[in-house]
C-alpha cells in the first residue's frame, strides 16, 4: 500500500520523515499477521495505525475497521488523543473511540449500535463485547486488529484470553488481519506464533534498535547495607542525579519499597524538587494527578513500580533509576527504554543495588545487558481455566456447535496443540461441573439442544458469566480512608490479608505518609495521620518477580571466580568472608547451612531457583520436617535462598532434600497447602466455579460466600481426578508454585549437597532475616502456639 | 480430640472441636446450620456448579459425632436444609443416611429462616424446644437466658504475631451459647460484628473449633495486642 499524499504532506509539514519500519508496515499491509518489534519512541503505534488510516482515508465506509487492544486502560485514552491529532489535522473522516471498564453505559450502548471506525479497548472489554448476542453485528466488516505491547500481554493469561477472542473474531470477520506491536523480546518467532491465526504465517519486522543504552551502577560513595531492600542509603546520590536531569523515573520492585524510599527522599529533598509517587495501591485520583503533572512536565522525578512499565509516552524522561535488583534482564532493558523517547538517542539508566547481594545481581545484569543476552521463560500451552471461561462466554453469546468451536479454538496460537479430549473435558466442566458424581443433570449450566448445539439452560446465567469475565484475580483489597472527622479522604488500597494483621495503633506508610490504623469500619480501613512517627510496618504486597534462570546462572558463574575485580570492594569482601566462614553456592551443587539464632534453629537452602520456586521448596521441606517431627515454625524465601526456622536442629538436611522424596512430597502436598489453594482459587475464579467478589457487591453481614479452601478440600477428598485439580497441578509447575524450576535445580545438583554447620548466622544468610513475606507452618507447632496464646489471653482477661 | 467444658444455667456442656455441642447429662447433641443441599440449590438457580459433595461431607461428620457421643436426642438448630426444595429432594442416598441416623433416637428439627420445617422427614418439628433449664432455638433473642442457638455462623479471627487464623467458633456467656455452622459450605460472620457484639456479654468467650476446642476471650483485651511470637508469622 502506498502512503497517501495527504499523509506525506502532513509528515513533511512537521519536518518528519517516515521511519523505514513504518514504511514496511504499509508495504505489508495485506499480510494476515505481522509482528513489529521496535524500541520505545520508534513511532511503533503510528506504524501500527498507518495502514488503517490510509485504508479508511481511501474508502471511508461506516462501521468498525480497526480494533486496537492495549493492556492498559490509560494507554487507550492516551493513544486516542495521539491519534486524533493527525486525523483532525489531515481532515480525515475517521471516528476514534475507546471502550474500557471506565466507559459510561450510554456510550457503550451507542458503540454497540453504531461502532466507530477505530475502537480502542482492552482484552477484558473485548471478551465482554464478544459475549453479547449481537457480537456478529458489532464486528461486521472489521478488517484489522492491532495488539499493542503484545510482549507484556503474552506473559499472562490475559494474552491467552485475547488470542481466544481473536479466534472468535476471525470466524466472525473472515480475512481479519492481525498486527502485534512489541518491545524487544528474546524469542520473536515464539511471539509471532502466539499472535498469528494458526497455521497462518507471521512476518516479523524489526526496527532499528537504536544506540546501545548508557547504563551503569550508581556510585553512592557508600556501601549498600548488609541486608534489606529499598536502597534508601542511596538517597543523597539519587537526589543529586534528579537535580542533574530533566525528569527521572525511579523504579522499585515492590510498592512497600517505593513508599519507604519516597518518604525518605521527600525528607532529604532540601531543594524542594517536585517529586511524586505512583503505584497500583494508590487511589485512582492520586495516580491520575501524578500522570497529568508528569505529562505537563511539572515533575522532576517519580518514584514508581511496574505501574509505569508500560505505555504512556512520558515525554521528557531522560534518566531511569532502577532501585533493587532488576530480576530479569529483558524487563530491565524495557524499563531502560522508558528514558529518552527520542529515536536514535541512547537511553540512560542507573542501577541501585539495595543490599550487597543485589550488588552481585546488578553487576551480572549489566554484563547481560551489554551482551544483549535477554532472558525469558518459555511459554507453555494455553491454560485450561481460561479455556473454560471462553466456552462459557461463547455460550453467553448464543448456542454453539462443539466441533466448530473446537476447530476455532485450535486456530489460537496458545491452543494450537489442544487435544479434543481436553476440549471435551472443559466443555463438560462448563456444562455439568464435570464431577464424577453426576449430580446436576437437571441443573446443567449448558444443555445440548435437539439440534445438537450447546446453549445456556437458564439464559439469565449470561449476566453472571459476563460479570465474571477476565483473567486477573486479585487479592481482596480494602480501601484506606482518613477517619471522617479528619477529612475522610481516600488514600488507596491495601490487601485484606495485610489489613487483618493490623492492630489499632499500628502505623504504616501509604502515599508517602505515615498513618495510624484506627479500625475497620464497613470494610474500609480507617486511619489517622501520624506525622513524624516511624512506621511500624510498611509491608503491603506488590508484585514480586522471580530472578530469571539466566540471571541466576550468571551469578553462580561469577561465584566461581577466585576474586571479583568487577565488584565493589565491600561486596567482594563480603563474598570472600562467606567463602571463608562457610562456602559459596555453586551451580551444580546445593549449599545447605544450619545454625542457631535467637533461640531458634535455622536451615538455609541456597537453591537459586527464583523466589517462587524457593517458596515452594520451603513449603515442601517444612512439610517433610513436620513429618520427621522437627517442629518447623516458618520460613522465608528470596530469589536465591530459603531460610527455615523451627524448634529443633536439622542434622541431616540431605534426607530432606533428596529429589524422589521431594517429588513424592510435592504430590502429597498438593492436598493441603496454602499456595496450592491460592493457585486453585485463581483457576476456580477464572473457570467460573467461584464468582469473583466485585467491588460494591461484597457482603457485609454474614458472608454468603464460603472459602475456596473448602471447595479445594472437598474436591481433593471426593473427586481427586477433577478437571480443576488437574488444571491446578499444571499451574503449579509455573507461576506462584514454579515446581518446574525446583525439578531443574535438583536435576542439575544430582544429590551433590554440601551441608555446612555454623554456630551463628552466616554472611550470605543474614539478609534473609529482614525479608518480608514470612510464611507460617501450620503444623503441630501452630497448635502449641495457639494454646499458649489462648492461655495468656484468657489470663489477661481474667477469664482463666 | 479435646472438648471445652463449661456450664450454662447449671447444665454442664461440652463444646466439641467439630462445632457440635454435647450435653452428656441429658444425652443431647446439638448441631446448627447443616445447610444440606446447598450446592444443589445454587446450581438450580443457574449459578456455579459447586462440587456436589457438601451434603455427603456434612452427614459423614454428623455420623462420626453421633457414633462418638451416642446421644439419645439430636437437636438441629435450624437451617438444616438450604431451602424447602432442598429438603424435599436431597441428593441420592442422603435421605437414607439421615433416616438411619434418626432410627432409635429422638430427633428435634428446629425451624430456621432457610427451612420453615422439613415436613417430609420424621422427627419432631418445633419453632423452639425446652429441655430442663435450656431453650434451643434458631436465632438468639436479646434478653433471653439459658439459650442455645445457631444462625450466625460465628467465626473468630486471631492474630498471632502477624499470623492470622480464622476459625468457626462457639460464642458463650452466662446467658447463651451460639453454635458455629456444622455444614460444609458455610461462610462465617466475624465475632466483632455489631449484632454479635450486642448479643454477647462482656465476659463472653469464643471457643475455636479445629483439632481441639480452644477458648479465648471473644473481645481481645483493650489496647494493642502484644506480639510475643515475633518472627513466626507472615
Amino acid at each position: 500500500m502506498l502512503m497517501p499524499e495527504t499523509f506525506e504532506g502532513w509528515f513533511a509539514a512537521r519536518g518528519w520523515t517516515i521511519h523505514p519500519h513504518q514504511r514496511a508496515m504499509l508495504d505489508r499491509a495485506g499480510a494476515p499477521a505481522l509482528l513489529l518489534i521496535a524500541p520505545t519512541g520508534g513511532g511503533k503505534t503510528l506504524a501500527g495505525f498507518l495502514p488503517t488510516l490510509a485504508e479508511i482515508a481511501k474508502d471511508p465506509v461506516p462501521g468498525l475497521h480497526t480494533l486496537y487492544i492495549s493492556p492498559l486502560k490509560a494507554l487507550t485514552a492516551d493513544i486516542g488523543r495521539n491519534l486524533r491529532r493527525p486525523v483532525e489535522e489531515m481532515g480525515l473522516p475517521i471516528r476514534i473511540e475507546d471502550r474500557t471498564g471506565d466507559t459510561t453505559r450510554t456510550q457503550r450502548r451507542r458503540q454497540r449500535a453504531d461502532p466507530p471506525h477505530i475502537l480502542l479497548t482492552t482484552p477484558e472489554s473485548l471478551a465482554l463485547l464478544l459475549s453479547y448476542e449481537d457480537a456478529p453485528r458489532i464486528f461486521a466488516g472489521l478488517k484489522r486488529v492491532i495488539v499493542d505491547e503484545i510482549h507484556a500481554l503474552a506473559e499472562s493469561k490475559r494474552g491467552d484470553q485475547l488470542m481466544l477472542g481473536l479466534s472468535r473474531l476471525s470466524s466472525l470477520c473472515p480475512g481479519l488481519r492481525r498486527v502485534g506491536l512489541s518491545a524487544t523480546v528474546e524469542d520473536p518467532p515464539a511471539l509471532a506464533r502466539f499472535l498469528a491465526r494458526h497455521p497462518d504465517p507471521c512476518e516479523i519486522l524489526t526496527a532499528d534498535p537504536g544506540p546501545a543504552p548508557d547504563i551503569a551502577m550508581l556510585d553512592t560513595g557508600a556501601a549498600p547495607p548488609w541486608a534489606g531492600g529499598g536502597g534508601r542509603y542511596a538517597i543523597p546520590a539519587v537526589l543529586d542525579q534528579i537535580a542533574r536531569h530533566r525528569t527521572t523515573l525511579i523504579f522499585h520492585n515492590t510498592r512497600a519499597q517505593a513508599e519507604l524510599f519516597f518518604r525518605d527522599l521527600w525528607l532529604a529533598n532540601e531543594d524542594a524538587l517536585p517529586v511524586a509517587i505512583h503505584h497500583g495501591s494508590l487511589s485512582r485520583e492520586a495516580r491520575e494527578k501524578v500522570e497529568q503533572a508528569m505529562a505537563a512536565g511539572a515533575l522532576r522525578a517519580v518514584v514508581c513500580t511496574g505501574s509505569l512499565d508500560l505505555g504512556i509516552d512520558w515525554g521528557d524522561v531522560d534518566l531511569v533509576i532502577q532501585v533493587g535488583a532488576p530480576k530479569n534482564v529483558k524487563r530491565l532493558v524495557q524499563r531502560i527504554g522508558r528514558a529518552n523517547h527520542r529515536y536514535n538517542a541512547p537511553s540512560k539508566a542507573l542501577l541501585v543495588p539495595a543490599n550487597r547481594f543485589e550488588v552481585v545481581e546488578c553487576v551480572a545484569a549489566l554484563q547481560a545487558v551489554r551482551e544483549n543476552d535477554l532472558d525469558g521463560e518459555a511459554r507453555g500451552p494455553g491454560p485450561g481455566d481460561v479455556l473454560c471461561q471462553h466456552i462459557l462466554a461463547t455460550a453467553a453469546a448464543g448456542p454453539f456447535e462443539a466441533d466448530a468451536l473446537f476447530a476455532e479454538i485450535t486456530t489460537a496460537g496458545p491452543y494450537a496443540g489442544l487435544t479434543r479430549a481436553r476440549f471435551d473435558a472443559c466443555l463438560d466442566f462448563a456444562a455439568t461441573g464435570g464431577y464424577a458424581l453426576r449430580a446436576y443433570d437437571r441443573w446443567q449450566r449448558l444443555k445440548r439442544q435437539p439440534d445438537g448445539r450447546w446453549a445456556l439452560r437458564d439464559p439469565r446465567a449470561a449476566q453472571a458469566i459476563r460479570m465474571n469475565l477476565g483473567t486477573i484475580v486479585e487479592e481482596e483489597k480494602l480501601k484506606v480512608r482518613l477517619k471522617p472527622a479528619r477529612g475522610g479522604a481516600a488514600l488507596g488500597e491495601i490487601e485484606e490479608a495485610f489489613a487483618a494483621t493490623l492492630t489499632p495503633g499500628d502505623s504504616f506508610l501509604i502515599g508517602g505518609q505515615v498513618v495510624r490504623y484506627e479500625g475497620l469500619r464497613e470494610m474500609v480501613v480507617e486511619v489517622s495521620r501520624s506525622p513524624g512517627r516511624e512506621p511500624k510496618i510498611a509491608v503491603f504486597a506488590g508484585t514480586k518477580f522471580a530472578t530469571s534462570t539466566r540471571l541466576s546462572d550468571r551469578i553462580l558463574t561469577m561465584f566461581r571466580a577466585p576474586d571479583w575485580p568487577d565488584l565493589p570492594a565491600h561486596t567482594a569482601e563480603w563474598l570472600a568472608m562467606q567463602r571463608d566462614v562457610s562456602r559459596l553456592p555453586e551451580r551444580d551443587r546445593l549449599l545447605v547451612e544450619t545454625f542457631p539464632h535467637e533461640g531458634r534453629q535455622h536451615l538455609c537452602i541456597y537453591g537459586f531457583a527464583g523466589r517462587n520456586a524457593q517458596q515452594t521448596l520451603g513449603l515442601l521441606v517444612t512439610q517433610r520436617m513436620e513429618a520427621a517431627e522437627l517442629a518447623p515454625l516458618g520460613f522465608v524465601s528470596t530469589d536465591y535462598a530459603t531460610l527455615i526456622w523451627g524448634l529443633d536442629e536439622v542434622t541431616a538436611p540431605q534426607d530432606l532434600m533428596d529429589s524422589n522424596g521431594l517429588r513424592t512430597a510435592f504430590d502429597e502436598w498438593l492436598a493441603g497447602n496454602a499456595v496450592m489453594k491460592r493457585t486453585f482459587r485463581t483457576s476456580a475464579v477464572i473457570a467460573g466455579l467461584i464468582e469473583r467478589n466485585l467491588p460494591g457487591r461484597r457482603k457485609t453481614g454474614r458472608q454468603a460466600t464460603f472459602s475456596s479452601d473448602i471447595l479445594y478440600d472437598t474436591l481433593m477428598k471426593y473427586d481427586p481426578g477433577h478437571l480443576l485439580l488437574e488444571i491446578t497441578r499444571e499451574e503449579a509447575m509455573k507461576g506462584l508454585v514454579d515446581f518446574g524450576r525446583i525439578e531443574a535445580m535438583l536435576a542439575r545438583v544430582r544429590g551433590r549437597i554440601d551441608h555446612v554447620r555454623r554456630p551463628r548466622v552466616t554472611p550470605l544468610a543474614a539478609p534473609l532475616f529482614l525479608e518480608a513475606g514470612r510464611i507460617p507452618v501450620q503444623g503441630a507447632a501452630e497448635q502449641r502456639l495457639i494454646d499458649a496464646a489462648a492461655e495468656r489471653l484468657m489470663a489477661e482477661a481474667g477469664l482463666a | 480430640m479435646t472438648a471445652h467444658a463449661f456450664t450454662l444455667s447449671g447444665a454442664p456442656l461440652s463444646a466439641l472441636p467439630t462445632g457440635a455441642l454435647y450435653w452428656a447429662e441429658a444425652g443431647v447433641l446439638a448441631v446448627a446450620d447443616l445447610h444440606l443441599g446447598k450446592a444443589e440449590r445454587l446450581a438450580r438457580r443457574g449459578g456455579a456448579l459447586l462440587p456436589p459433595y457438601d451434603t455427603a461431607e456434612t452427614l459423614t461428620r454428623l455420623e462420626a459425632e453421633i457414633a462418638r457421643c451416642a446421644p439419645r436426642t439430636i437437636v438441629c438448630l435450624g437451617d438444616s436444609f438450604d431451602d424447602d426444595a432442598a429438603a424435599r429432594a436431597l441428593p441420592p442416598g442422603a435421605e437414607d443416611r439421615l433416616l438411619r441416623l434418626m432410627a432409635g433416637r429422638r430427633w428435634v428439627w428446629i425451624a430456621g429462616n432457610h427451612d420453615p420445617g422439613p415436613v417430609t422427614l420424621p422427627g419432631t418439628h418445633l419453632a423452639e424446644w425446652r429441655e430442663g433449664p435450656l431453650t434451643f432455638r434458631h436465632i438468639a433473642q436479646p434478653g433471653e437466658t439459658a439459650e442455645i442457638s445457631g444462625h450466625y455462623h460465628p467465626k473468630a479471627r486471631l492474630s498471632l504475631g502477624g499470623r492470622r487464623i480464622a476459625r468457626p467458633c462457639f460464642l458463650a456467656d452466662a446467658a447463651r451459647v451460639i453454635l458455629p455452622a456444622f455444614g460444609a459450605y458455610t461462610g462465617g460472620l466475624a465475632t466483632d460484628a455489631p449484632v454479635l457484639d450486642a448479643l454477647m456479654g462482656q465476659e463472653a468467650i469464643a471457643i475455636l473449633t479445629g483439632a481441639r476446642a480452644v477458648p479465648l476471650p471473644m473481645r481481645p483485651a483493650q489496647g494493642p495486642t502484644p506480639r510475643p511470637l515475633r518472627g513466626d508469622g507472615g
